[in-house]
């Protein structure tokens, strides 16, 4: 796997003593709180790795795990974009307190041979969770490192058995203006519309998050399941999935439709296409403590974007010969 | 009138202090950890929020002489002035230092290549000559009708302004519309005052800009 070379990092990036103690700590809080509830959890895979973590510290690294420093879990769910919460990075924490994600269900259609109207258990039922440390590049120039706790995308996606034909799988969030303020208004054509080509969607680093730091995902990240695709830009990672459809030609995604200069289908991660708004080439690490000292002495974040945000391993060969500066 | 006098000795300062107190706020929320996760970036909105701010405001000074009369108002234009050219600044050094972190020629090459950011460019640029000649001096120097002419580029900088933020934003126009909005009717009440009002009561008053 790729990730930042000694010679790019920063000494502003490295770990200082006392937050790497303080997560150890948090890491062992968390997975003891789980190790609580373990007995009603529908995922008996949690339950092994949270033993694991609580003895073992730090906490065993899976085979994608970055090693960076995870972003503060306070930082992850306050500041958010999920625009049927409100536009603004503060609003979808405070406006989604009462979103009701139980019970819920997915469907799944089209060319797959079992399509039905899945509740949330069923069609986790049997597949293992697993916890991933990934890098997320948000195309607004900002990059957290998130402990995702999810399914491996292509488990589920064996489960449903798509036919020869399926090309691609299209997924949207679900369409309740009476609990998402913003879906009353024409912000975007909702509901938000993602897609992955199948390829994409059986790699193993896709996954469907249903926790973070070992906490079922809270509504703000997109509970009580969400894509993440770590090579592509966070808009990729459609939330409250409800829907799954498999198909043969490309899906319209949500920022494709709404501004098809800026964005296309595939959103892979690339620092040598420039967004019109953003540097696609740098990206600022966000949510560790900053001082007016630390400004001052020059220790504000900001490191290079790497190439399918440093995925390149996992992912490069899927894009062999495609134009990535015209397929973005 | 040194009674008069005396109150623009307090007047004046509170007003200074005030128009400080965005910045100050600022600097006390990011080391208090009051902004968001993603504080440099609060900053930077903010910063260029305000220059919008005391762009508008200044603009207004005018307008506000002209319908109420209270003419000592105009004591209050430059240093509003002033504060918008200052607040424009921290947010280009915000570009400059959070954003590029010095690197000149990736801030050389991204000037003109994102619309957004030639706008705001244009919009700082456009107040350097306006605050370089914002003393008595330069109004002499000039001549009161060149020294005018020359501070309606104030008009462009707001615009180059309000371009800035709408071209920024992704979909949420509402903000800078608003901004865009304001400066219609500020600049509005300019042309009518230029072309509808009898051009015999421009004589007996100076000229707004």
């Amino acid at each position: 796997m790729l990730i930042g070379k000694p010679s790019n990092i920063r000494s502003s990036e490295i770990t200082d003593e006392e937050v790497y103690r303080n997560r150890r700590q948090f890491l062992k809080a968390g997975s003891l709180a789980l190790a609580a509830t373990a007995a009603s959890t529908f995922l008996p895979g949690c339950v092994t790795n949270a033993a694991e973590s609580e003895q073992t510290a730090p906490a065993a690294k899976g085979p994608y795990d970055t090693t960076e420093t995870p972003t503060p879990y306070q930082a992850i769910t306050t500041y958010n974009n999920y625009y049927e919460f409100g536009a603004e990075y503060s609003l979808p924490a405070k406006n989604s307190k009462n979103f009701k994600t139980s019970p819920w269900t997915i469907a799944v259609s089209g060319m797959v041979k079992k399509p039905a109207e899945y509740a949330i258990e069923d069609l986790l039922k049997g597949l293992t969770a697993e916890d991933r440390i990934y890098r997320m590049r948000c195309v607004e120039g900002w990059s957290m490192v998130i402990p995702w706790r999810g399914i491996p995308l292509a488990s589920i996606i064996k489960k449903l058995e798509p036919t020869p034909s399926a090309k691609f799988v299209e997924f949207k969030t679900i369409l309740a203006p009476d609990q998402m303020p913003e879906q009353k208004t024409n912000l975007l054509p909702w509901p938000y519309t993602e897609g992955l080509r199948l390829d994409e969607a059986m790699n193993p680093l896709a996954l469907f998050a249903t926790g973070i730091y070992g906490q079922t995902i809270l509504n703000q990240n997109g509970a009580p399941i969400r894509l993440v695709a770590p090579w592509k830009y966070g808009f990729k990672g459609v939330k409250s999935i409800v829907t799954m459809r498999f198909t043969d030609i490309m899906p319209k995604n949500t920022w494709a439709v709404a501004t098809p200069s800026e964005y296309g289908f595939y959103a892979n991660v690339n620092p040598n296409v420039d967004h019109p708004r953003w540097t696609q080439k740098t990206e600022r690490p966000i949510g560790q403590r900053l001082t007016l000292t630390q400004i001052a002495k020059g220790e504000v974040p900001l490191k290079k974007t790497l190439m399918f945000n440093g995925y390149a391993d996992q992912v490069a060969s899927m894009y062999a010969g495609m134009d990535l500066t015209k397929l973005f | 009138m040194p009674q008069r006098r005396w109150i623009w000795w307090i007047v004046k300062p509170v007003v200074f202090l005030l128009c400080l107190a965005p910045i100050a706020l600022l600097l006390w929320w990011l080391q208090t950890q009051q902004l968001s996760a993603n504080p440099l970036d609060d900053i930077t909105d903010q910063t260029g929020t305000w220059t919008l701010r005391f762009l508008l405001i200044t603009l207004s000074i005018s307008p506000i002489r002209r319908i109420t009369g209270w003419n000592s108002v105009i004591r209050f234009r430059r240093m509003l002035g002033l504060f918008a050219f200052f607040y424009g600044l921290l947010h280009f050094t915000t570009y400059v230092w959070f954003v590029q972190f010095f690197d000149f020629n990736a801030i050389l090459e991204d000037i003109p290549k994102r619309p957004f950011i030639t706008a705001g460019f244009t919009a700082l640029v456009l107040m350097f000559p306006l605050a370089l000649t914002s003393t008595k001096k330069w109004i002499l120097r000039l001549g009161g009708k060149r020294w005018q002419f020359l501070h309606r580029l104030i008009y462009l900088s707001a615009v180059a302004g309000v371009v800035h933020y709408l071209w920024l934003v992704k979909r949420d126009t509402d903000n800078p519309l608003v901004y865009g909005l304001i400066l219609i009717v500020l600049l509005g009440f300019r042309a009518w005052f230029h072309f509808v009002q009898p051009r015999v009561q421009r004589i007996t008053t100076p000229v707004a800009r």
